[in-house]
């Protein structure tokens, strides 16, 4: 799923405070799932704006909606008969729902409520990380499903780097250094002769170098 | 509210929205949650709502979490005049245009 945190409130109030009908739009994909954009935290988001709003003598006008995707056009299409009757409207789901929703209806004003930050899931209640980096090849057959690309800071092929200590990453004492994990989880299978396999150079025409990507199911598109 | 574990940060803000002065949970003592950990949840989200009072620019100290145990009825009139007394020094809260005004 995609991770995204809620923006700072003062910098979403220093986007929409001059504005006095708001739309907070929230999304019941992946930013309901990590607790930052769906309904609970569209109710927060719209209160604590009022709240501020109130204090600053002119309260806004703010409605609420949660549709079920952002990253969709069907769902999106939902906002159609009301959009116009909004001078803004903010967005909580991921960088993908702005968008959207900007595509959708360009005579709008949009405005994200939150940080985007990586693919990756829930480690603990309330704790998420990176665990894919999209690049558009995957490799981690080699690594046993575990990938270096995303998770070593470095993205080494070839691992670990001189800087991993105790099983942990030298950028932070919070990141596990992956390349640790690979090794040892290869010794334990008695498998290691598998990293002696020299990786080429990559090709990262299928990541983000190579441009915005594209994905087409040839039985599906029309 | 059965346990401080049902309250919510929506509810905390809808009584700043609605001209609360000044809201405290009250919930057990830490430790003695019958559903183990409500009060300790109760608190974090005490401590969200001070952060976005903080940042709208109304004083954190308006919101504030109290641990006592049901037994401690003496102590909960204490904490309620302690409340009013840190309201009372702060003053009116400073959200207009307010149905509980
Ligand atoms: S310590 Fe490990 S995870 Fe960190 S950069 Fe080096 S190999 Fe990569």
């Amino acid at each position: 799923m995609i991770v995204a945190d809620s923006k700072p409130l003062q910098e979403i109030l220093a986007m929409v405070r001059e504005y006095k009908k708001i739309l907070i739009v929230g999304c019941k994909g992946c930013v309901t799932v990590c607790n930052v954009g769906g309904a609970k935290e569209v109710e927060v988001l719209r209160a604590s704006l009022m709240i501020d709003g109130k204090k600053e003598g002119s309260p806004p006008d703010i409605d609420t909606m949660v549709i079920e995707r952002q990253c969709d056009n069907e769902y999106v299409e939902t906002l159609r008969d009301n959009i116009d009757a909004y001078d803004a409207v903010l967005s909580m789901a991921c960088g993908v729902g702005p968008q959207f929703l900007s595509e959708a209806y360009p005579e709008q004003k949009f405005f994200p409520a939150v940080n985007t930050s990586f693919y990756g899931g829930a480690v603990a209640h309330g704790i998420w990380e990176e665990r894919c980096a999209g690049c558009g090849t995957c490799i981690i057959h080699y690594f046993d499903g575990l990938c270096p690309v995303a998770r070593c800071a470095k993205s080494l092929l070839h691992g670990p780097c001189g800087g991993s200590a105790d099983g942990i990453c030298e950028v932070s004492k919070e990141t596990v250094c992956i390349w640790d994990t690979i090794v040892k989880k290869k010794i334990a299978q008695g498998r290691i002769e598998d990293l002696f396999v020299l990786q080429e150079p990559r090709d990262w025409r299928t990541a983000r170098d190579g441009g915005p990507r594209r994905s087409i199911r040839e039985t599906l598109a029309e | 509210m059965p346990c401080t574990g049902r309250v919510d940060i929506i509810h905390l803000l809808n009584a700043f929205e609605d001209g609360a002065d000044g809201v405290y949970v009250a919930g057990c003592l830490e430790g003695e949650c019958h559903f183990s950990t409500g009060n300790i949840k109760a608190r974090k989200k005490v401590a969200y709502v001070k952060k976005v009072l903080e940042a709208i620019g109304i004083e954190p100290q308006r919101v504030a979490m109290y641990n006592l145990s049901s037994a401690q009825g003496q102590r909960f009139a204490e904490i309620a005049k302690e409340m009013v007394d840190t309201i009372t020094a702060i003053g009116p809260t400073p959200v207009k245009d307010s149905k509980a005004a």
